[in-house]
């Protein structure tokens, strides 16, 4: 079953309504006990890296997580700051990540930024996909999907980029390591391409 | 390209949905939790719910609307309505809504915007806005649905709230609400100016060419509207509409 990771961060309610309209089972997860049995791991988040780094090595489930994802190879999909700390450092803060994505997190050059307003990176942004996923299955066109954050993933290695976006900058809005994935924009409020991306990812 | 957010802004009143003009008369134009279903369909930007009765008769937020509100809801919801303190805020924050908008308790206190935010992330703290025209020329904000004149400078409070920390400003225009003739487009120009931080503007909205003004001039900015998305025709028949995704990319000039 699709299990998500309650370390309370993220909009958990969001996810659990969307699974419950496309009729995929899922559960939260808040100990390692409740982690057994994962087929898919969601990693919400919102706020702060270090904040979320924080939450998350003292929920008790990071050793199982990273045995589940790294040796086991259970997929897992990070979403937002979910999928910042997947890198190994962040601009934003001085906690290592998780670092099961070779990359780290940048702030956005505000120069770059011909808006009044700069940072947050906030609304519905184009997601280009760039290079075929299951993930992005009949989304590879045309989808919206809708950011919210200041800092973004920077891929030490472009081939585990799938799908850009452009502020200022063209950063990696999405990426995919063997069996991790994270999407830098929030699905679970998404709309229908939101759905189909998370239904996507449940049926890898 | 990053687009433009048009939000349309529901009032509650007597667990209904209701649309005031000049903040006065509010008029019964459905169900709430109807009205968030079909916004889901027409794949609106963004949500914005304000409980007009909270803050005016001092009652709690009414968490169990909050609730099945936030489950329905698609797309980023906006919570407004009688939050006071950091524990509100808190829990409506874990019933699943995006952000919070305060108004009157920041008024009285702006020490609750870093309060707030320290605990449910800068980003989610929306501070709302009402600001009428002075008789000799400028703006004030008034709080408890534009009965209570406070004495602030909108510009001046706005600058302040970018200052302690808010994520977001919405402006609310008075005398623009519920009369569909536009924008106050001198109001809007001169907060922009003011602010860097993330700002939505609301009130008056009486065609789609009235948001096309707003984002030809400001670009990437909040665009609300409260009338034009609930009511159709001269005699302001009730009907939900919004426009779709060819009719947004006419207005965003895409």
């Amino acid at each position: 079953m699709t299990v998500l990771i309650n370390y309370g961060l993220g909009n958990i309610n969001a996810f659990i309504n969307v699974f419950k309209r496309v009729d995929i089972p899922i559960r939260t997860a808040n100990t390692v006990e409740e982690l057994k049995g994962a087929s898919k791991i969601i990693l919400p988040g919102v706020g702060a890296f270090d904040h979320a780094m924080e939450k998350l090595n003292n929920s008790g489930m990071r050793e199982a997580l990273d045995q589940m994802v790294l040796v086991d190879r259970t997929p897992v999909i990070g979403i937002c700051v979910g999928m910042q700390i997947l890198g190994k450092k962040s601009d934003e803060g001085v906690l290592p990540g998780l670092g099961w994505i070779d990359g780290d997190v940048k702030k956005f050059d505000e120069s770059t930024i011909q808006y009044k307003t700069k940072l947050p990176h906030m609304g519905w942004n184009d997601v280009n996909v760039t290079k075929s996923n299951k993930l992005f299955d009949g989304l590879e066109n045309n989808a919206l999907f809708y950011f919210l954050h200041s800092y973004y993933f920077n891929c030490n290695n472009n081939d585990d980029v799938i799908a850009d976006a452009t502020y200022g900058v063209n950063f990696a809005c999405a990426v995919n390591h063997h069996n991790i994935y994270g999407v830098q924009f929030h699905p679970e409020k998404s709309h229908q391409y939101g759905e189909r991306l998370l239904h996507n990812f449940a049926i890898l | 390209m990053l687009r433009p957010r048009i939000i349309p802004s529901l009032l509650v009143h007597d667990k209904g949905l209701v649309k005031t003009v000049k903040f006065k008369d509010p008029k019964y134009v459905g169900d709430p939790i109807n009205a968030v279903k079909i916004f889901n369909e027409k794949e609106v930007d963004e949500l914005a719910v304000f409980d007009i009765d909270a803050s005016a008769h001092n009652r709690e937020p009414d968490y169990s609307l909050i609730e099945r509100l936030a489950n329905q809801s698609r797309m980023p919801l906006c919570y407004g309505g009688g939050v006071k303190t950091v524990e509100q805020a808190q829990r409506i924050f874990g019933l699943g809504v995006e952000k919070i908008a305060l108004s009157s308790a920041i008024v009285q206190s702006s020490q609750l915007v870093p309060q707030i935010a320290d605990r449910v992330g800068v980003q989610s703290v929306v501070a709302v806005l009402d600001i009428k025209k002075k008789m000799l020329g400028g703006y004030e904000i008034y709080t408890h649905n534009g009965k209570k004149a406070t004495g602030l400078n909108p510009f001046e409070f706005a600058m302040k709230l970018q200052q302690l920390g808010v994520g977001e400003i919405v402006i609310n225009s008075i005398d623009q609400d519920g009369v569909m003739k536009g924008y106050d487009m001198p109001l809007i120009d001169k907060i922009r100016e003011k602010i860097s931080i993330p700002l939505t503007v609301l009130g008056g909205a009486g065609s789609l060419d009235d948001i096309k003004k707003v984002v030809a001039k400001h670009g990437i900015i909040g665009v609300g509207a409260g009338s034009l998305f609930v009511f159709k025709g001269i005699y302001k028949a009730v009907l939900i509409n919004y426009p779709n995704r060819k009719e947004k990319e006419e207005i965003f000039n895409l």
